[in-house]
């Protein structure tokens, strides 16, 4: 992967707007702002609502993805192209979701919502209507998920590269700064993990900073060794999938996973090391 | 209130001063002509412009953030290359409100 195999600009989706084939799909958390206005004939996916199990804490499985997709209109040979706001974390995580479950013809547009907004493009507020499909998924792919006991055992072995917040790294914080605090039973960060902020990795427009600027981010600033496997984390793994695109999709690395367990699991198990204070 | 994701609370939360209890929150609100900007974004930047947090704007101009006790430098970025700065100060249990104007 590089990045013209996954990123596309906001010229590159104005021109594919109406195009058979190409699926926009707006992804976030707080779907009033597709309400208030979305790229023309983008559908709406909500985080929340859609993608988690709405009473255990997981995905919705197999079917329920598969439902979900038949229900919006998509098809297994359509071209998803993602965006969202909070600078394409939720679309990034919606990305990092779609190719668990195989959907490979995912891309994601660079600078997401606030890009389009910022350059005022056109949005619009009429909801398309689509043909509903039989899309068929594949089971999850555990090569890009990375969950609790392999986390603890990758504690000094492999990258754990935390993407919150120096003051949630640290311990000071259990939540971004512009939420309520609240969450994890306590503070820190797993032993050995390297904190490089996901905002690290993106212009104040919300692209992705140039790939030579990412290598020497991870690679040199904060000592990720790409020549070993790597698990990024953050709270609840919506930051991290930004990182995880970076990584695995970007960057080309071959064995990056999302811990979307992340900080509110890691933080609430009993018994496991915690770290407190800078990154080192 | 309960919001596990990280996002911005959908449609936005009221807090008055007397329930700030042990948040430090700055909030306020973006204008321009006295109307509501609704497109747009604001910044929260620690010591050396490092980046913190960042909310879009509601429909009403408005933004909050739940800040850490300290100083802090607000960024607005608007269509039109629209960017305005303004340093704040939070405390816990305070609300600290900055109105800007474009």
């Amino acid at each position: 992967m590089s990045r013209s195999d996954v990123l596309v600009d906001a010229d590159w989706v104005e021109a594919h707007i109406d195009t058979p084939g190409f699926v926009i799909v707006e992804v976030d958390e707080d779907t009033s702002a597709y309400d208030k206005g979305h790229i023309p004939s983008a559908v709406k996916i909500d985080w929340k609502k859609d993608l988690q199990d709405p009473v255990r804490r997981d995905f919705v499985d197999k079917v329920g993805f598969e439902a979900l997709l038949s229900g919006k209109g998509i098809s297994n040979d359509d071209t998803v192209v993602l965006y969202g706001g909070n600078n394409n974390w939720f679309a990034a995580y919606a990305y990092w979701y779609f190719k668990l479950y195989g959907h490979q013809n995912t891309l994601l547009l660079d600078g997401g919502r606030k890009k389009w907004e910022l350059d005022s493009r056109e949005l619009a507020r009429d909801v398309p209507s689509r043909e509903k499909t039989s899309y068929t998924a594949s089971e999850q792919d555990e090569a890009l998920r990375a969950k609790r006991d392999e986390v603890i055992a990758a504690i000094g072995k492999q990258n754990l590269v935390d993407v919150r917040s120096p003051d949630e790294f640290a311990g000071r914080l259990l939540a971004p700064a512009h939420l309520p605090q609240e969450q994890a039973q306590r503070g820190g960060h797993i032993p050995t993990a390297k904190n490089v902020p996901w905002s690290k990795a993106a212009n104040e427009d919300g692209t992705f900073r140039a790939d030579d600027e990412l290598t020497s981010l991870y690679k040199e600033e904060a000592g990720v060794d790409f020549g070993k496997k790597t698990i990024a984390y953050c709270r609840i793994g919506e930051r991290s999938a930004h990182t995880w695109f970076v990584l695995h999709e970007i960057l080309g690395l071959p064995d990056v996973k999302n811990y979307d367990g992340s900080w509110t699991e890691y933080g609430s198990l009993v018994g496991v090391p915690i770290e407190l204070g800078e990154g080192k | 209130m309960s919001n596990d994701g990280c996002g911005a609370p959908a449609g936005g939360v009221t807090i008055t001063e007397d329930k700030a209890g042990k948040e430090a929150i700055v909030e306020g609100h973006v204008l321009r002509d006295g109307a509501p900007v609704a497109t747009g974004y604001v910044r929260l930047l620690g010591t050396g412009d490092e980046f913190v947090a960042e909310v879009p704007l509601g429909e009403d101009g408005g933004f909050r953030f739940f800040a850490a006790p300290g100083d802090w430098t607000l960024r607005v970025l608007a269509p039109g290359d629209v960017r305005l700065e303004q340093t704040v100060s939070a405390d816990i249990g305070h609300v600290t409100t900055v109105e800007f104007a474009i």
